[in-house]
């Protein structure tokens, strides 16, 4: 006989249960839920139906009048059912069809991948002359140790600088999404603005936090600046070293909150630290193209191989790239959190 | 070598440049720098399309110290100057034209970053124009998406919001299956540089390896494109995207991005994966069909819009019909005409967005085109712009819409197979492209009196004239130079595209022999 279990209303399995029908929210209790609204559409029709029906019991001696609404208000409760039954039917079938149609489509892909080169196989058509130059001759002619560094700034530069202006005009998107004008006047922005002080609502100077904080944030920092300036000797390089610096920068900010941030990093340093990045790297770049092209000599040494300082642009790039990185991660998270920096 | 050979490179660097600064200046600073850019790099191409015209051939261009298949590349040649000019063309003067509206609608501190939009928008429309490498061009697919995402919602008004989503879902659902098709291509090529990709994948097809793949290939980078160029069962986004933007991004959406996937589809088949590949592979027949399908139902839809924004924007769906329709021929007029139909309609749909906005500020700015009766007479510059772009559209001689429509059908009848349902199409979607665009040039030309002595018995009769009265009084202020120009200028170019078609023609088919 299994055992009977008392107040199984508070067992995990249950909430889990009910949370798996959409009753409830799992962390209920847990932590400050906001209420869902109410479907707006039926909210709506019912607010309509209630003020008519109070009108209509006001204006006395007009039956007809008032059953005549009354009657209309029905139908268009009825209009409103038949209006969400069919939405939900058409849900239904909507949301079979992109089941099958995602199924088919990775039927397709697997598929196709059955006739794909053997992954790994010496005589696949990746395994060519392009590669075989730069396993070669990377070291030589770009002077990085790190070969996928110096193929990604160098011998393909151009492409890593449109990645670079990808994450700019990314942060620029987010900013014009989500930053709120301090000077503007219009209600919507002053209201959005007293939301978003959120940190009224948290528990100001976790203890814990805070000392954890103390200690990893310049290890994180160091490591980063590490992974960023070794970007063309050991694996690493300006996109990742630049995501171990900014999340550092948002584990700060966790713990000690916008104030102490922001003596040492607002949105005019952001701004300025992007822009010059870009432009160096823009203006670098161009230098090389340029004189690529019109089989000029650059000019810039490449170095011993090996050395902090060596393999001429990488090392400068890979900083510009690392900044950029940083700061569009620092500054996401900034906006999302309180829609500035 | 010489120095005009350094312009496409120089074209797209300055257009980057230019907006990285404009991310630290003011927002009339960043709208003088724009321009700049747009000048500069149209004049750049202009003299890229001469040099290409004089001396006959296209070149490749290194980018850095690498050559070929190590490093990156860019091409120029006819097709590209040609395209790129057009588009520099197209771009500015929507600029111009919108201006008053961008400065209205966008948030003073956010004025700055919508010309960071433009700019970037240009320089990876010209690097998806020049590029010589698939990698580049995907790279440049992604700036140009969110480019168009942020115009969109820059607004930050009603609808662009959701506009914005739908269309950042559709168009990286388009990149995503581009990025799938050009890593299977990695996989069974080995190349991500056009021409030594277009080599293996001949010598691919000649040893009869890689069937099954080199289909899905075809099949994920044409659907891709579609998608993100909006044929029409993928049309969704369109009409909400154009409708609730702000102007002059809707005559850069319409006009120039959806065109410039359709240059890098265009190119592609030509320079990666051979056309004789293609057309054996039967795509082109499916892209054919889809592009009839958009041709009639992107009109009905129109039709039945009474936003005319919106209605612009089906038409839209129905001109990117067209051009698949072209494509969908697989012979070498057909490209030729769809070619030519993308300079056309991406002249008259930034015509037709631009004169809109300058009927819309005389009429009260409602949306519903009944709102324009008479339009025509209070702003009329913009109302023989409107009637142009339309006149256009529907295929009336001297325009450029009459030129494609000529084209489209003479092609036809080199390819037995497809003449017959292609001329009927043709002929049905020119009727329905009358039935809407004729309506509205007849609203616009309708004097309000009837309108008046209908509502005269009427209480709110007074409350209407009154909204008018405020409204022509706004739109009498509002007739600004720029938008007289931009519109003149569209004008002009449409009338450049109609009647001098020959030279451009020709351009277009030396363009595409330099393709191979």
């Amino acid at each position: 006989m299994s055992r009977k279990r008392e107040n199984y209303e508070k067992s995990f399995l249950f909430r889990l249960k009910r949370w798996m029908d959409g009753e409830v929210d799992l962390l209920e209790n847990g932590m400050e839920t906001v209420p869902l609204p109410k479907r707006r559409r039926y909210q709506e029709v019912e607010e309509k139906l209630s003020s008519k029906s109070e009108k209509s019991a006001s204006g006395r001696g007009e039956l007809s009048s008032d059953r005549e609404e009354l009657l209309s208000g029905g139908k268009k409760r009825f209009s409103a059912d038949a209006e969400e039954k069919a939405l939900r039917i058409y849900r239904r079938i909507y949301q079979v069809m992109s089941v099958v149609l995602c199924l088919s489509i990775i039927f397709v892909l697997l598929w196709t991948i059955a006739y794909l080169p053997v992954f790994g196989n010496a005589g696949n058509p990746d395994n060519n002359e392009v590669s075989a130059r730069y396993i070669e001759k990377g070291l030589q002619e770009t002077g990085a140790v790190n070969i996928v560094t110096g193929m990604i700034l160098d011998y393909r530069a151009f492409d890593t600088f449109g990645e670079s202006c990808v994450l700019f005009i990314g942060s620029c998107c987010v900013m014009v999404l989500l930053k709120i004008e301090k000077g503007s006047k219009s209600k919507k922005n002053q209201e959005r603005l007293a939301k978003s002080q959120d940190r009224l609502y948290e528990p100001k100077n976790d203890v814990i936090l805070q000392k954890c904080a103390c200690v990893l944030v310049p290890v994180i920092l160091l490591f980063g600046i590490y992974i960023v300036l070794n970007g063309h000797l050991s694996p690493g390089g300006g996109f990742s070293g630049g995501a171990v610096i900014g999340s550092g920068l948002i584990l700060y900010l966790n713990a000690f909150g916008f104030e102490k941030t922001e003596r040492l990093f607002t949105e005019k340093t952001y701004r300025r630290i992007t822009v010059s990045a870009l432009t160096f790297y823009c203006l670098a770049k161009s230098y090389s193209f340029f004189t690529g092209a019109n089989h000029l000599e650059s000019g810039i040494p490449l170095g011993a191989p090996g050395d902090i300082i060596s393999s001429g642009l990488i090392l400068p790039l890979n900083i510009c790239v690392g900044l950029v990185v940083a700061c569009t991660m620092y500054a996401f998270y900034a906006l999302f959190r309180k829609g500035g920096m | 070598m010489s120095f005009v050979q350094n312009l496409p490179f120089f074209s797209i660097i300055i257009a980057m440049f230019s907006g990285i600064l404009s991310s630290v200046i003011s927002g009339k600073k960043a709208r003088n720098l724009s321009l700049f850019a747009i000048v500069v790099t149209t004049l750049m191409s202009g003299a890229v399309l001469a040099y290409c015209m004089r001396t006959g051939e296209s070149y490749t261009y290194m980018m850095g110290h690498f050559p070929a298949p190590w490093g990156n590349e860019i091409r120029a040649g006819v097709l590209e100057g040609l395209t790129a000019l057009l588009f520099g063309v197209v771009m500015l003067l929507a600029v111009i034209g919108g201006m008053h509206h961008t400065f209205r609608d966008v948030e003073e501190g956010k004025i700055n970053q919508f010309f960071i939009m433009i700019d970037l928008m240009l320089s990876s429309l010209l690097a998806l124009i020049y590029t010589n490498d698939l990698f580049t061009a995907y790279v440049f697919i992604e700036i140009n998406t969110i480019a168009g995402c942020g115009l969109i919602m820059i607004r930050q008004k009603g609808h662009s919001f959701t506009a914005a989503i739908r269309y950042m879902i559709m168009s990286q659902l388009g990149s995503g299956l581009f990025l799938i098709g050009l890593s299977l291509l990695y996989d069974v090529t080995g190349h991500l540089l056009m021409s030594p990709a277009k080599e293996a994948v001949a010598a691919i097809e000649s040893a009869g390896n890689y069937e099954i793949p080199m289909l899905v290939i075809l099949a994920l980078i044409s659907v891709g494109l579609a998608i993100k160029s909006g044929l029409y069962p993928f049309h969704s986004w369109i009409p909400d995207t154009y409708g609730y933007a702000t102007p002059t991004a809707s005559a850069i959406l319409s006009g120039l991005v959806s065109k410039g996937y359709i240059f890098l589809l265009i190119k592609i088949f030509y320079r990666v994966l051979g056309m004789e590949t293609v057309l054996a592979s039967r795509i082109v027949n499916v892209l054919f069909v889809f592009g009839l399908a958009g041709m009639i139902m992107g009109s009905v839809h129109a039709i039945f819009e009474k936003d005319t924004r919106r209605m612009i924007a089906y038409s839209s769906v129905a001109q990117i019909g067209y051009i698949y329709m072209g494509i969908g021929l697989g012979t070498r007029e057909g490209m030729i005409a769809a070619i030519f139909h993308v300079f056309a309609h991406s002249a008259t749909k930034a015509l037709l967005f631009i004169s809109a906005v300058g009927l819309y500020e005389v009429s009260g700015g409602k949306k519903d085109y009944r709102s324009l009766r008479g339009a025509g007479y209070r702003n009329p510059l913009a109302g023989i712009g409107f009637a142009a772009g339309s006149l256009s559209m529907v295929g009336f001689p001297m325009l450029s819409g009459f030129i494609s429509k000529l084209l489209f059908a003479t092609s036809a009848l080199q390819s037995p197979r497809k003449m017959m349902v292609t001329l009927l199409v043709l002929a049905i979607s020119t009727v329905l492209n009358a039935v809407y665009f004729l309506r509205l040039v007849i609203t616009l030309y309708s004097t309000r009196k009837s309108d008046e002595a209908q509502s005269s018995g009427e209480v709110q009769s007074s409350d209407h004239a009154g909204t008018v009265k405020s409204g022509v009084q706004e739109g009498v202020a509002a007739q600004r130079w720029n938008l007289k120009i931009s519109v003149a200028c569209y004008i002009i170019l449409n009338l450049i595209l109609g009647l001098g078609s020959q030279p451009i023609i020709d351009a277009i088919a030396r363009g595409l022999e330099m393709f191979g």
